[in-house]
C-alpha cells in the first residue's frame, strides 16, 4: 500500500531524513516512534507529499509521490491524515468541516456528503455536536472529529501524526479507542505516536527512528521483547519506566 | 481686532449664486464619501490579491507582489497623486491619453484621485492580509491540502476566511485612513470636503466656522466607519474562538 524507498531530505545543509526505506502493507498498522527531532513527523508528511523530499521515492497504492506529474491533490484525497493539533477549520461548524472536502474534492452533493459526515461523526460518538464550532469542543472531541473528517473521504489508508500529543491525559484514551477500532476493522494505518501501550495492543510493526534514519523496523513482538539497537533500548527503557 | 463669529454663514447664498455655502460643504462631503468608498473597494480587491500572492510558494509571484507593496507604500501619497494626474496621461498610448484628457476636468480629477488612493491603500491592505495569513497556524494549510483541496481551494475555503477575520481591526484603521488621506486630493483641484472648507474661507473670511464644520464632518464619517466595522467584527466572530462566544 505504502512503499518508502531510500528517501532522503535536507533543508540546506541540515539532513532531516537519510535513506529511509520501509513499507506498509494493506491492512497493516505500523507505529513510528523515536525521540523528538528524529524525523518521524517529517517522514509521515512525505507520504502524502506535504513535505517534499530530494532523493528516493514513495509510492502510495502504486502512485509515485515524488514524480512531478503526479496530481498530489488527487492522491491526498484518498489518504486520510490526522494532525497533532487537530486542525479543524475554526470558522465552520463540525458539519461543514466534515463535508467541505467531500463536496469540493470528491464532488459529492451536499446531502450525500452530510449524511456520510454524520455517519462517521456518530461512529466517533459526537453526533449531537454537529451544529457546534470546533472551539466549543474539547481537544479529545476535536481530534475525534478530525478522524471522522478524514474517514468521510473513504481513505485507502490513514496517517496519524502524533494524534494524542496535544491532548490532556484523560482525553488520550477516547482518541486511542477510535484508532483501535479502526485498526481492528482492517484500516491500513501509519501512526507516529509515543503511546507504547497502543503500539503493543494494536500495531503489527514498529519503526524506530533516530537522527533521520530508520534504526529498527520490526514486528512489535520483536521490537518490544528484544530491540536490537542500543538507541532503541535506551528509548524504551526511558519511556516504559512510567 | 475681535473675531466675528457668524454661524449663519452656511445659510448665505454663495458668491457665485449656486446655492448656499452649506450646499458647498455637502457637495464636498459627497465627493469625499464617493471618492473614499470607491478607492476602498479598489484597495480591498487589489490588496487581497497582492496580500495572498505575497504568501504563495512561488518566488516570481511573491517577488512581484513584494515589489508592488514596497513601491506603493514607500512613495509619498502626494507624489503618487501628481504622477497619476499629471504624468501618467502623458505616458499612456496617445489614444488612451487623449481620451482621458477629453473627459471633463472634474471626472479627470476624480478618476486620478480614486485610482491613486486605491492603489496606495491596497499596498497597506495587502500587508494586513499577509500578516493575517501568516498568523494562522501552519497546520491549517496542511490540513486543507491533506484533504485533497488544491492550494487555491485551501486559500479560499480554509485560510482566507480566518485570515480576514483576524485582520478586521487593522483593516478598520486602513478604512479610516482612506477618508483622511482623501483630503490630499484637494491638491489636484478636486473639490472634496477639505477643499470646500478652504474655498469657503476664501469667499467668506470665516475660517473658524468653516474648519470646525469640516472637522465635525470628518469626525462623523469616522464614527460611522467605526460603528460599521464593530458590527462587522461581531458578525464574523467565530464561536469558541478569539473572543467569540
Amino acid at each position: 500500500m505504502i512503499t518508502i524507498d531510500k528517501v532522503s531530505k535536507h533543508y540546506g545543509n541540515f539532513q532531516v531524513l537519510t535513506d529511509c526505506s520501509t513499507h506498509v502493507n494493506k491492512g497493516e498498522v505500523v507505529v513510528v516512534c523515536g525521540p523528538s527531532g528524529s524525523g518521524k513527523s517529517t517522514l509521515i508528511k512525505c507520504v502524502n507529499g506535504l513535505e517534499p523530499f530530494q532523493q528516493g521515492d514513495i509510492h502510495v497504492n502504486g502512485t509515485s509521490v515524488g514524480a512531478a506529474k503526479t496530481n498530489l491533490s488527487k492522491l491526498r484525497a484518498h489518504v486520510g491524515m490526522v494532525f497533532q493539533h487537530f486542525e479543524l477549520f475554526p470558522h465552520m461548524t463540525i458539519r461543514d468541516n466534515l463535508t467541505l472536502a467531500q463536496v469540493k474534492v470528491l464532488k459529492r452533493d451536499k446531502d450525500e456528503a452530510a449524511e456520510k459526515g454524520l455517519y462517521f461523526l456518530d461512529r466517533v460518538g459526537l453526533k449531537a455536536h454537529a451544529h457546534k464550532f470546533p472551539g466549543q469542543l474539547s481537544g479529545g472531541q476535536q481530534q475525534r472529529v478530525a478522524i471522522a473528517r478524514a474517514l468521510a473521504m473513504d481513505p485507502i489508508c490513514m496517517l496519524f501524526d502524533e494524534p494524542t500529543s496535544a491532548l490532556d491525559p484523560e482525553m488520550i484514551n477516547e482518541v486511542l479507542d477510535v484508532m483501535t477500532e479502526l485498526a481492528q476493522e482492517g484500516m491500513t494505518m501509519m501512526c507516529v505516536t509515543h503511546e507504547m501501550g497502543f503500539a503493543k495492543r494494536v500495531a503489527h510493526r514498529v519503526i524506530f527512528m533516530d537522527h533521520g534514519k530508520i534504526v529498527e523496523d520490526d514486528s512489535k513482538e520483536a521490537f518490544f521483547a528484544n530491540p536490537r539497537s542500543e538507541r532503541a533500548q535506551q528509548f524504551l527503557a526511558k519511556i516504559l519506566q512510567h | 481686532m475681535e473675531y466675528q463669529w457668524n454661524w449663519g454663514v452656511f445659510l448665505l447664498p454663495s458668491a457665485v449664486n449656486d446655492g448656499t455655502y452649506l450646499d458647498w460643504m455637502i457637495a464636498g462631503l459627497q465627493t469625499t464619501l464617493l471618492l473614499s468608498l470607491s478607492a476602498w473597494v479598489i484597495a480591498l480587491l487589489l490588496g487581497a490579491v497582492v496580500g495572498v500572492l505575497r504568501t504563495v510558494p512561488h518566488r516570481g509571484l511573491s517577488g512581484v507582489a513584494t515589489a508592488y507593496v514596497e513601491m506603493f507604500r514607500n512613495i509619498p501619497l502626494l507624489v503618487q497623486l501628481f504622477f497619476w494626474y499629471f504624468v501618467l496621461p502623458e505616458l499612456l498610448p496617445t489614444a488612451a491619453g487623449d481620451a482621458f484628457k477629453a473627459l471633463n476636468p472634474i471626472a479627470q480629477q476624480f478618476i486620478a484621485a480614486m485610482v491613486c488612493l486605491g492603489f496606495f491603500t491596497s499596498a497597506r491592505v495587502a500587508e494586513q492580509v499577509r500578516s493575517g495569513i501568516n498568523a494562522l497556524p501552519r497546520g491549517q494549510k496542511n490540513a486543507g491540502l491533506a484533504l485533497g483541496l488544491t492550494l487555491p481551494q485551501t486559500y479560499r475555503h480554509v485560510m482566507l476566511p480566518m485570515a480576514f477575520r483576524l485582520v478586521v481591526p487593522p483593516l478598520t484603521s486602513e478604512f479610516l485612513n482612506v477618508f483622511k488621506n482623501s483630503a490630499v486630493c484637494s491638491t489636484i483641484g478636486l473639490l472634496e470636503l477639505a477643499a470646500q472648507g478652504r474655498q469657503l474661507v476664501d469667499y467668506t473670511a470665516q475660517p473658524y466656522e468653516s474648519f470646525v464644520a469640516v472637522t465635525v464632518a470628518y469626525l462623523m464619517i469616522n464614527v460611522v466607519v467605526m460603528l460599521l466595522m464593530r458590527k462587522v467584527e461581531g458578525l464574523v466572530r467565530v464561536p469558541g474562538y478569539l473572543g467569540g462566544k
